[in-house]
């Protein structure tokens, strides 16, 4: 395998993962084109055993695209998948019956009362007719569709529409559950809800959930693959993430009495300080600071602000979220 | 094999349970042994003729309005709705669902044939039947039923609009059964193929009492293309 993946940008962060942990999902190289678009190109990741990814990028970046194509539904255009050491290529079927697969806006049919459904769902993916009965019980139990089994999926609520979703992706026991936006529409609470579900999968099972959500992401998933344009950008941990794209640290200073003639020159005899950004609240001259280094600058802004007699309101390193990172890598 | 189409025949359940959950079975079925139910009780009583065959020679007229209803949700409604993308995800082939699609048109088909069944306990009990002539319209009745229905599931698997999926279903079955009726305006040579492509001609051909093999094949192999076709349409995946 070593042999047929190919060299990561330096930008690109290997993620560190024990060499006994099995590969659940390899993605070789692929790509989708639709007519002169190319939706998907080239992309390349692997994810072991037991992790929950979050899939990441903007609308129309490919996620769900990619999504298909390993839930074999669309065949790539070239370059291939293994889900389990099976070729998405070839073995089309035993794929399928290892993946759970909530589809992007959740279809079902609204017609069919929830254990109806269920239980037609665990039938197509082959559960064996002596487990069938208990097993949409027992997996109704653990969406929480208890008090909802018998009634029809049209008149449900959004979150319990999208657990009926998750449920029918979850009935065959699947090694691999792939999720695309499964919290889309739903309010705070019902995605509180449906994401504590998915986290405690992630024990057993290997999950890749799209989304562009991205507190989300920071909440349950283990490592974060970003795409823009069809094209990786971004993989790693939350930490390296962060740490790769916060591009040294970012500084937020307030100042009571100062004005912006007098400040800047000021800061500007740092070295490697930029002012990114002056505002205004009331009297207070707020400025957004960026250091390229890591080394801790607080101490000596401080002593400058004491030297410079400047009341200093606010004086803080701001915390680099998931979403810098985001609009850092999409807007390349 | 058998557990392939077992798998089929678990849409083809779900599908059936569908329609008769809902008033659409019921509704269209109804429709049909309505209008059949007419034109029977016209030669009946008007006619004082105690005769199928009225019902007989209205049938490729009648399923051209009514079959294309019965099929025009099968793929339409269901990439409109995602579905079939949910479908097309089980461990199942592609030809599997085409297949249940057709199962369920069948079934459809067979419980709207069978309901004029009726007509010929009644004729029976007035008098006497060609029992061969009767048993042969029916297996023509069936064989264009399935033919529309396999046109109809092609409509449907063309859009994601049900009425266009109707009225694209409606058209073929007719320019089919026009088919023949063109011929004598052509050459003779033309005239013969179109004839024989022709599908009132082939059910003509069966009415009669004759179960010609040519007719069958005719039948077949037509169901058979619009199976492929739509094969090919689902395949494309452009849902």
């Amino acid at each position: 395998m070593d042999g047929l993946q190919k060299p990561k940008p330096v930008w690109l962060l290997c993620i560190s993962r024990p060499s006994f942990q099995k590969l659940m999902i390899e993605v070789l190289s692929l790509s989708k084109r639709y007519g002169s678009d190319l939706a998907v190109q080239d992309l390349s990741f692997t994810i072991p055993k037991g992790q929950i990814l979050g899939f990441l990028g903007p609308n129309g970046a490919g996620k769900t695209t990619t999504m298909k194509m390993l839930t074999c539904f669309l065949p790539p255009t070239s370059g291939s998948a293994q889900i389990n050491g099976l070729s998405i290529l070839e073995h089309g079927l035993e794929i399928r019956q290892q993946i759970g697969y909530l589809p992007e806006q959740n279809p079902l049919y609204e017609d069919m009362n929830v254990f109806d459904y269920l239980h037609y769902t665990a039938q197509m993916r082959g559960v064996e007719k002596t487990v069938l009965r208990s097993r949409v019980i027992e997996y109704a139990g653990k969406c929480g569709l208890k008090e909802v089994l018998h009634k029809q999926i049209g008149t449900l609520s959004k979150g319990f529409k999208q657990r009926v979703g998750l449920a029918q992706a979850l009935l065959h026991d699947p090694a691999v559950l792939i999720l695309d936006e499964p919290t889309s529409g739903l309010d705070p609470n019902q995605k509180g809800e449906i994401l504590d579900l998915i986290r405690h999968l992630g024990d057993e099972k290997t999950v890749i959930l799209s989304t562009h959500i991205l507190s989300e992401v920071e909440a349950i998933c283990e490592r974060a693959l970003i795409i823009s344009g069809g094209k990786l950008v971004a993989d790693g941990s939350m930490a390296e993430l962060k740490t790769a794209f916060s591009g040294g640290q970012r500084i937020r200073l307030g100042i009571l009495n100062g004005t912006i003639e007098k400040v800047l020159p000021i800061l500007g005899t740092f070295a490697g300080l930029t002012v990114q950004e002056t505002d205004w609240q009331g009297d207070t001259l707020f400025l957004t600071l960026a250091y390229e280094l890591e080394a801790e600058i607080r101490p000596e802004l401080f002593r400058l602000a004491v030297d410079q007699e400047w009341i200093l309101t606010e004086l803080y390193r701001e915390k680099v979220n998931l979403e810098d990172v985001f609009r850092q890598v999409t807007t390349l | 094999m058998i557990q392939k189409v077992s798998q089929s025949w678990l849409i083809t359940r779900r599908e059936l349970k569908a329609y008769f959950d809902g008033v659409t079975g019921y509704v269209v079925l109804g429709f049909f042994l309505l209008i059949t139910g007419w034109f029977f009780g016209n030669s009946l009583f008007l006619n004082n003729i105690a005769s199928v065959q009225q019902v007989f020679d209205m049938t490729p007229l009648l399923f051209m309005f009514f079959v294309p209803a019965l099929t025009m949700g099968t793929f339409a409604e269901e990439r409109r709705s995602g579905t079939l993308e949910l479908l097309l995800t089980m461990p199942i082939h592609d030809w599997q669902v085409i297949l249940a699609k057709l199962l369920t048109a069948t079934v459809l088909c067979l419980i709207a044939i069978s309901l004029t069944l009726l007509y010929v306990l009644i004729v029976s009990a007035l008098g006497n039947m060609d029992a061969g002539a009767t048993t042969a319209g029916y297996i023509g009745m069936a064989l264009y039923g399935l033919l529309c229905s396999a046109i109809g599931i092609y409509a449907s698997s063309l859009t994601r609009n049900q009425i266009v999926a109707y009225l694209l279903g409606f058209v073929i079955i007719l320019a089919l059964f026009l088919l023949d009726k063109s011929a004598p305006l052509l050459p003779a040579w033309l005239g013969n193929v179109v004839e024989y492509l022709g599908s009132d001609y082939h059910y003509n051909n069966l009415l009669r009492g004759v179960l010609d093999t040519r007719d069958l094949l005719y039948y077949t192999s037509l169901i058979l293309l619009f199976g492929l076709l739509t094969a090919h349409n689902i395949g494309k995946r452009d849902a």
